[in-house]
């Protein structure tokens, strides 16, 4: 390989390493996202930049099977279908049919909402998160700090069914100084 | 003139143990010159400085020299104006201690840089000398100030007696006045380069320049003891022995006045018993399991205890043998003392509760015996080089 | 014993002794490992201060640098020069209740801005304590703690790192002015200036300064190569480093790499001095502390809370 080669080959190196960390580094962010202005209106309850839900999971419209005369409504452990759901967020006080209401999310008043809207759901019981993530203080920030911020909604870091983050396996610790020698 | 070249051809021939002396002291130059160019190569990882205690035995010892150079000035001095005799006639031989002593601090500070060509920056007008909000600015006016003083000193005092004439007390008088309060200056601005770092609850005592101070005052009057017997013995000049034996007292006084600042330390920080309290406890009684340095400070405590009580007792303070041994053990004691029993407690634990016990590696060791080595070279030189005229104008004055 | 007396003007007689002994110290000295002396760079030894150079100045002083670094580190190395941008002064705030120690910041930091792998350089420090004992007990903390999976039980964690004071005791005490507070609010050091004394490391209260005891060691493929001179940029070995907020982020409007890295989203920053921030929103609305505050340093560096302990 000569030279010239070899310095192409370093520098996509380098931009792959470069653009390898900044994915990584986004954590929970799943697919390349674009700002949504916030709109005015809804009581001004979205922050200024919302980066759009990730994508739905592939059982929807819910519609396609929840069309039935007759539902079920009693709470029982699901064996049928939905069966890697395991719900743990006010599991002994609800279950699915608390939120959920065919193709839409249910609020407690028994407004229906779109999933793309599914944060003012949360919003009913988290108050005060709702009112630290409108202000940029919950959740991670991204994007321009003097211009485009990019926040995201609740359910792109938190698993609605169950929201409690994972531990995760820290990075290595630093050297102490006295293992720190000449090389 | 004719004197001049002869105490200059005198510097080159000596004794057998003078040429042993020399040789001796040039090999641990050549010896610490080489470990230096290592660290310059690789850099200061040669030390066991690392983040969490960022200056160590260079520091240590230029802390201690910075109150020997003081000392040698203050304890002599004053003579000139109290016309105390005795030690009128070895004031030279303090002031060239004093600029062995600076030009070592110098030395010190010049081998603890990550970058020393760059030095320079630090300089006003060519450089952009932080004045005056940095003390080691100040440190840097009041050092530089100090040798040149001290050389213009010794440099007028052997024209004079070279030529056979007194010394015309007018010229000079300015700048011996001066020179006292400079002598100060000097420990003072160094005790405030520590003092001033509201990081460092060790060094943050307003007790920190009176400690100094009445350190140096101890260490540098015993080093003087030594040297000018040994300048007393080795070239037959005639001195005082009221000059020793006040010098000894003088130490005496001292020693008292450090000790009680220091009791006075140790109440303020275990009496108070904050969690400022922690270096001083890392100091004397270990932390966490960590006690490298407690054998050190409690050695050091004991030889300044002893030494005090030698140098109280008129008997033991007259006695040639315990007087030298009580001197020895005050350049030990404040030594440790002032070396790296002041500066490591300063870095442990660190501002984030950290420990990490620094102790110096054989590379600074050996830089550091390679600048004793180089002041104790200069010391020799002036000393070798002034005898002649010294002992030609003493022996013009028994005329 | 015969000497060989030369005459001279001066009468001064040098005897062989004499002459072989100061061979001997000559050849002696010259066995001395002095290094190589490759040609020395002027240039460099001359080079002003970063404040007192103009425009033009700093570009031809710029262009050296990236020439320098592109050589060494076989990459295209740019390095800016951005000024800080008016109206502005950077806050950050950390929420304690978030962070689980998962040092994926110091890390993501690391890698951002060219710390030396070897000798290793990280410029956040993540201190885990006890929960329910003493308050910021730093003498009890632990730097080095090594579970298998964070956050632990019992336990909450706190990162340090410059804390970009108003009133840096730092650059109160640099006695070379190598070290200064940006309009922007942020610390910087001039690593061309600095002579590597290391009176900033002594005199910060919060351990955020870190020395290059040896030459910077970084892979070449890992080397971050858009810097700013007063950030990121390759650093030498015996001057003083340390958090920049990212400079050469943030002052094109990025957020710090620390603040996107953190998974939990516990880091905040922004523009103290736009109301509208989350920085000047969390500080007028939530209970935010500064590290040893008694200490009269004003640092921008913010610690809050926003909810129920992590467990």
């Amino acid at each position: 390989m000569n030279k010239e080669n070899k310095f192409i080959c370093a520098i996509a190196t380098a931009g792959i390493f470069f653009a390898l960390f900044f994915s990584v580094g986004a954590g929970a962010e799943k697919a390349k996202e674009k700002a949504v202005k916030g709109e005015q209106g809804e009581q001004g309850d979205r922050p200024r930049f919302l980066v759009s839900s990730p994508p739905l999971p592939e059982s929807l419209p819910c519609s396609k099977c929840h069309n039935y005369r007759y539902t079920d409504k009693k709470k029982r452990k699901l064996e049928l279908a939905h069966t890697n759901i395991v719900l743990k967020h006010a599991e002994e006080q609800r279950w699915c049919y608390d939120c959920h209401d065919g193709d839409k999310l249910r609020l407690a008043s028994g407004e229906l909402i779109g999933y793309d809207k599914s944060y003012n759901l949360c919003r009913q019981c988290h108050g005060t998160i709702f009112r630290d993530w409108k202000t940029g203080i919950h959740g991670k920030m991204t994007g321009k700090w003097n211009g485009e911020k990019l926040q995201r909604a609740c359910i792109t870091c938190h698993d609605p069914h169950q929201p409690r983050f994972k531990q995760l396996e820290p990075e290595k610790q630093p050297m102490k100084p006295a293992e720190i020698k000449i090389n | 003139m004719n004197v001049f070249l002869s105490a200059i051809q005198s510097v080159f021939k000596g004794s057998a143990r003078y040429y042993a002396w020399v040789g001796f002291l040039a090999v641990l130059i050549v010896l610490g010159l080489s470990a230096y160019f290592q660290q310059l190569e690789k850099g200061l990882i040669t030390t066991a400085m690392r983040d969490q205690v960022s200056w160590g035995f260079y520091i240590a010892n230029f802390t201690f020299l910075v109150g020997v150079a003081a000392a040698a000035v203050l304890l002599v001095v004053p003579a000139y104006l109290y016309n105390f005799k005795p030690i009128k006639e070895i004031v030279l031989f303090g002031e060239m201690v004093a600029i062995s002593a600076v030009t070592m601090c110098i030395l010190f500070i010049m081998v603890d840089l990550g970058q020393p060509i760059r030095v320079w920056h630090t300089l006003p007008l060519i450089g952009k000398m932080n004045f005056p909000a940095s003390v080691m600015a100040w440190d840097v006016i009041v050092l530089s100030g100090y040798l040149l003083i001290n050389v213009l000193l010794v440099i007028y005092a052997l024209y004079r007696l070279a030529v056979g004439k007194e010394y015309n007390l007018a010229l000079i008088l300015p700048l011996i006045l001066l020179s006292i309060p400079w002598a100060i200056s000097i420990h003072t601005v160094t005790a405030f380069l520590y003092n001033g770092l509201s990081s460092r609850p060790f060094w943050n005592a307003s007790i920190l320049a009176p400690r100094f101070l009445a350190s140096a005052f101890c260490s540098g009057p015993a080093i003087m003891l030594i040297i000018l017997q040994l300048i007393r013995k080795f070239s037959r000049i005639e001195m005082d022995q009221k000059a020793i034996s006040k010098i000894a007292e003088l130490i005496a006084y001292t020693m008292g006045i450090n000790l009680f600042l220091l009791g006075a330390e140790i109440f303020k920080e275990f009496y108070s018993g904050s969690l400022h309290k922690a270096p001083l406890e890392y100091l004397y009684f270990g932390l966490h399991g960590n006690k490298q340095l407690v054998p050190w400070i409690w050695t050091s405590l004991a030889l300044n205890i002893t030494a005090f009580v030698i140098f109280l007792i008129p008997k033991t303070r007259e006695n040639f043998l315990t007087l030298n041994i009580g001197a020895l053990l005050i350049i030990a004691g404040v030594y440790i003392e002032k070396g790296l029993g002041l500066i490591v407690p300063g870095f442990v634990p660190d501002t984030l509760g950290e420990i990490y016990e620094y102790w110096p590696t054989r590379s600074e060791a050996v830089i550091t015996l390679g600048i004793w080595a180089t002041g104790a070279l200069i010391y020799t030189l002036m000393v070798k080089f002034a005898l002649p005229i010294y002992k030609g104008q003493a022996a013009e004055g028994n005329k | 014993m015969s000497k060989k007396v030369r005459s001279n003007p001066l009468g001064i007689r040098l005897d062989r002794r004499m002459f072989l002994k100061s061979a001997a110290a000559g050849v002696a000295a010259s066995a001395l490992p002095i290094s190589p002396a490759e040609a020395f760079n002027w240039k460099a030894f001359l080079q002003k201060h970063f404040r007192e150079m103009s425009d033009e100045e700093i570009k031809k002083v710029i262009d050296r640098l990236e020439k320098e670094a592109s050589l060494e580190w076989k990459k295209d190395v740019h390095i800016s020069s951005a000024k800080a941008m008016p109206n502005v002064k950077f806050g950050y705030g950390l929420d304690l209740s978030r962070c689980i120690g998962c040092r994926r910041c110091v890390y993501a930091c690391v890698k951002e801005n060219n710390q030396s792998r070897t000798p290793q350089v990280h410029w956040i420090s993540v201190l885990r304590f006890k929960k329910g004992e003493k308050w910021i007990d730093l003498e009890n903390s632990e730097k080095y703690y090594n579970p298998k999976q964070v956050p632990e039980k019992d336990f909450f964690y706190m990162p340090v790192q410059c804390q970009q004071c108003e009133n840096p005791p730092c650059v109160k005490v640099c006695p070379t002015q190598a070290t200064w507070k940006e309009p922007d609010g942020i610390v910087v050091v001039d690593y061309n200036w600095c002579i590597g004394c290391r009176y900033c490391m002594a005199a910060c209260p919060y351990g955020a300064r870190r020395f290059n005891w040896a030459k910077p060691k970084i892979p070449s493929t890992e080397l971050n190569p858009d810097t700013h001179y007063l950030g990121n940029r390759p650093r030498y070995k015996g001057v003083v480093e340390k958090c920049t907020f990212c400079i050469q982020r943030t002052r094109a409007g990025k957020y710090p790499a620390c603040v996107e890295a953190c998974p939990v989203g516990a880091r905040k920053f922004g523009n103290l001095l736009d109301p509208d921030s989350e920085i000047r929103q969390l500080i007028e609305n939530k209970r935010v502390f500064r590290l040893k505050e008694d200490l009269n340093t004003e640092p921008k560096f913010y610690y809050f809370f926003t909810g129920w302990q992590v467990q």
